[in-house]
């Protein structure tokens, strides 16, 4: 019992890792059918943004409390601003060309990582967190340690604050219709290029927390951390149908418990496997999805 | 109506070719300052595109004049806020989103307050099922809140692409009652495959053909000749009707 | 050019003579492609030196290895351009096939104890079916889903090859290629002349299928696809099936280029089945130009002889001189290679294929008066109609 809680718990961290990347995936794909290859990139400039504030280069920043929380914001938001800038720079001036503009992502996507590990090395460098969150807590019998609670608790409250954006807001109102009919967006007279930026911004910071949470969950942060996360976030993404944001929650449960319990009673590592044969029976079953919208 | 009157809206040799293909060749049309200008034509002759064209939803070349005004090198956005509502020809109306909410995502700051009063007394069953996802609506109300969201801002002109494709009969007289009155306001740029609506609602009639202007005069005179109905339109008594005009026959209100 | 009318006109008259001189060139330059591959064939037996292009002369070893890679990339970039360029289905787990190639030969021949030749044949067979297999599911899906599943099933290959299941990939280490299964005249320094000819000779084959199967009836149906999808199927065509042939074509030629790459390097390494391997083949095919003829090839022997000075310069004498804003990034391969793609993404669209003629359109228009715009109507058509 105490293994399947603990794997259970594990399982629901991953998964937070994963919406919080799929997340803005799916949000940017949906509305402007841009597969950003560069996300996992995004990720790892929230990882080191954290981790450079953390370990004391940025004033009143540190690796306890109030400091910690602070660090993680300064690593969010060079995140979100990475992202603003990638779109400003990068993608719009593609407009209306997709390919191009995926293209464009994985230039960046190679670009950045390379540019990480030339600068603080190649290797994986130990993550800086409050003893608070490091330690374990008892449920029915097992130690489950404090930082999946704290990813899957962050997970739902970027979860919850994306919904209340999308169903709340006039801003949120214009990227729900966005991913449904683009054009008809911008002849009711809004441009629709503003809710563009603001999709990157959101799907940047949730990206970069997931990079500063990442490290807590990993216990150290590499240059690679962001790329092979964005695989598995891909893989949501495909099965909880693109755009939206509750079937990529599902779907990052899903994924992230399947690969826990696969990985502990098969194999090592055949957890990865099961998910992809998971997305394969999927598609077999339902080509459009968990929520059926179409690819 | 007299010729002299400026129009509102004056489109001159629009071009639009996609993918390489050329889908407008040229096409001249003008929107009078009051009333219905109706744009016909057989399918496949460059309607929806000549209007995609004016709001610049496709590449397009030559000239498009609002008001006296160019607006051939505005982006859809902003043209639309200089006061066009659109409603296209598959209605464009957002199915996740409720019924309020399509309504509110037409709201224009800057336009004045929102003529919801106007829309909900035209359209009451719009109040009515104002929280329900417009995907769950029948076509016919489907359309009225694509009619209603163009008449939500005090716009100077409207484009109706179709209204009343593959609605009841009842609710394609209920849409011709709001358009008549609509009209009475704002100019109304019409495309309709329904004659019995064209000969209702239209003063001015502007016929396409194979991406080109092959008419445009008063509305009653095209109507009344037999002749260039079979020839521009491709209906009337004698013989039958080319492939290409299926939809286009008369009576049904 | 309305106003351009009178026969004198200078203009005029430039153009008439440029197109002359094109006629005349066009004439010579369609025998290239032979000249080329005679100039390869002669390669071998060539002491001439390359400095800067190549260490050596262009006989030795180490140049031939280094030219048998380029072509085995050319060859590999044509190939899944197939993909890209051809039926524009892009394609992020090309790399699985590849891997296919040269993992299941390798293991053939250790596990089984087959001779080379058979074990290829099995490896081609597998890699084939392998492609068919998952070209199936994930053609179920379109467009970007389309690319995200393929990348999923490489990323599963890769973990897979990763984890060493049963001893039978080598892990991380890889494996290297028993020597006493391989013909002798496949083994040695001394013999490096005939994996080169091995190489080119992938690479003819896999022009030759490609230009075959694009000329094909189903060619054209895949360039159908490649611009309208739809329209396809309004011909009562389904695209599924033409897809998925694609799919399997280029799988297999991957998965042969694998089995040539495997006897270059002499063993099966697991940076073949990485996402990264497909993305360095999709930079290759961008760079040189997709759905070109030549592009594909040109990007991949570009690429390949890059990536190998490349690794020199950024451990060169001359970038460690560098201060540190310019040094720290040119030490890594990847930042370049990534920076470069994007560069090409924006100010080549085309490739480098494409060059010849974008300098030709310049210098003209500036000629001419006109402008980059208007004498290129052909790069503007790729703007969708919502």
């Amino acid at each position: 019992m105490s293994t399947v809680v603990l794997l259970a718990l594990t399982g629901l961290g991953l998964g937070a890792l994963y919406f919080l990347v799929a997340s803005g995936l799916s949000l940017i794909f949906g509305l402007m059918d841009v597969l950003n290859f560069a996300h996992g990139a995004l990720l790892s400039i929230g990882a080191y943004g954290t981790w450079w504030a953390a370990s004391g280069h940025l004033p009143a920043a540190g690796s306890g409390g109030f400091g910690f929380v602070l660090a993680v914001a300064f690593g969010t938001a060079t995140g979100a601003l990475a992202a603003v800038l990638l779109e400003l720079a990068l993608i719009r001036p593609l407009y209306a060309r997709p390919r191009e503009q995926v293209l464009a992502t994985v230039g960046v996507g190679l670009a950045v990582p390379a540019l990480l590990s030339a600068i603080w090395g190649a290797d994986a460098r130990p993550f800086p967190g409050p003893r608070a969150l490091s330690g374990t807590f008892g449920l029915l019998g097992a130690q489950i340690p404090v930082n999946r609670l704290v990813l899957t608790g962050a997970a739902v409250v970027v979860l919850a604050a994306l919904k209340l954006f999308l169903g709340g807001t006039r801003h949120g109102l214009v990227v729900r219709a966005g991913v449904e009919d683009r054009a008809m967006v911008t002849a009711l007279g809004i441009d629709v290029r503003r809710a563009f930026t603001l999709v990157f911004a959101i799907g940047g910071a949730a990206a970069a927390l997931a990079g500063a949470l990442g490290g807590l969950y990993f216990g150290s942060v590499d240059p690679g951390q962001g790329t092979s996360l964005l695989i598995f976030a891909f893989v949501v993404v495909v099965m909880g149908g693109m755009g939206s944001i509750t079937g990529a929650a599902l779907a990052s449960v899903a994924v992230g418990l399947v690969q826990q319990f696969a990985n502990y009673y098969t194999t090592a590592g055949l957890g990865d496997l099961a998910v992809v044969v998971l997305l394969a029976a999927l598609l077999l079953a339902r080509p459009r999805g968990l929520t059926g919208r179409l690819a | 109506m007299n010729g002299s009157e400026t129009p509102l809206l004056t489109v001159r040799e629009l071009r639009v070719v996609i993918g390489g293909r050329h889908i407008l060749h040229g096409v001249d049309l003008d929107v009078a300052a009051a009333g219905v200008t109706a744009l016909l034509g057989r399918n496949g002759a460059g309607k929806t595109t000549t209007v995609r064209g004016i709001l610049g939803l496709v590449p397009r070349t030559g000239s498009v004049l609002l008001d006296g005004e160019q607006t051939i090198r505005l982006a859809t956005h902003t043209l639309v806020r200089r006061g066009i509502g659109y409603a296209p020809e598959d209605r464009g109306v957002f199915a996740g989103l409720t019924v309020a909410e399509n309504l509110r995502l037409a709201e224009r700051r800057g336009a004045g307050e929102p003529a919801y009063g106007l829309v909900h007394e035209l359209f009451p069953e719009l109040r009515q099922r104002a929280r329900q996802p417009a995907g769950t609506l029948s076509g016919g109300q489907q359309q009225m809140v694509a009619i209603g969201r163009t008449l939500l801002n005090g716009n100077r002109l409207i484009i109706a692409d179709e209204p009343t494709k593959g609605l009841a009969p009842k609710v394609v007289t209920e849409v011709a009652q709001v358009l008549e009155r609509a009209a009475q306001a704002v100019p109304v740029l019409l495309v309709e495959q329904n004659l019995a609506m064209v000969r209702r609602l239209a003063e001015h009639c502007v016929v396409l053909a194979d991406g080109r202007t092959s008419y445009r005069g008063p509305a009653a005179q095209l109507l009344a000749d037999a002749d260039a109905m079979r020839r521009l339109l491709g209906v009337g008594r004698h013989g039958a009707a080319p492939a290409g005009a299926v939809r286009t026959e008369e009576g049904g209100v | 050019m309305t106003t351009t009318t009178q026969p004198k006109d200078p203009v005029r008259e430039h153009c008439d003579t440029a197109a002359g001189h094109g006629r005349r060139g066009r004439h010579l330059i369609r025998w290239w492609p032979a000249g080329l591959l005679l100039a390869l064939l002669a390669a071998p037996y060539s002491a001439l030196p390359l400095p800067g292009l190549l260490d050596g002369p262009i006989g030795s070893p180490g140049s031939l290895q280094l030219l048998a890679l380029c072509l085995v990339f050319g060859g590999l970039a044509t190939g899944y351009d197939l993909l890209l360029g051809r039926t524009g289905l892009l394609s992020f787990g090309h790399a699985l096939y590849f891997a296919a190639g040269g993992y299941a030969t390798n293991t053939i021949m250790l596990e089984a104890g087959l001779p080379f030749v058979t074990s290829a044949l099995l490896a081609l067979l597998f890699g084939t079916a392998l492609a068919a297999l998952l070209g199936a599911v994930g053609l179920r899906v379109s467009g970007i889903g389309f690319s995200m599943v393929t990348l999923a099933f490489a990323q599963a290959g890769s973990i897979l090859v990763a984890r060493d299941p049963g001893g039978l990939t080598g892990g991380e280490e890889g494996r290297a290629v028993p020597a006493n299964r391989l013909p002798a005249s496949l083994v040695g320094i001394e013999h490096t002349v005939n994996l080169y000819w091995i190489a080119l000779a992938y690479l003819v084959v896999t022009l030759a299928a490609v230009h075959c199967a694009v000329r094909s009836p189903t060619g054209r149906v895949w360039e159908g696809i490649k611009e309208n999808e739809r329209r396809v199927e309004v011909l009562g065509l389904r695209p599924y099936g033409f897809k998925l042939v694609a799919f399997t074509l280029s799988g297999a030629l991957a998965a042969l280029g694998g089995i040539v790459y495997l006897l270059l390097t002499g063993g099966a390494t697991p940076q073949t089945t990485t996402s990264n391997f497909t993305l360095s083949l999709l930079v290759m095919v961008v760079l040189g130009g997709s759905g070109s003829r030549w592009g594909p090839l040109v990007g991949g022997v570009l690429y390949t002889w890059a990536d190998h000075r490349l690794g020199d310069l950024a451990g060169s004498g001359a970038v460690a001189g560098l201060p540190a804003v310019l040094r720290v990034p040119l030490s890594q391969p990847l930042f370049l290679l990534g920076t470069v793609f994007v560069a090409v993404v924006y100010l080549l669209p085309g490739g480098v294929v494409r060059l010849p003629e974008r300098v030709r359109v310049t210098w003209s228009s500036r000629a001419t008066g006109r402008t980059m715009t208007e004498a290129e109507p052909a790069e503007r058509k790729e703007i969708p109609a919502s």
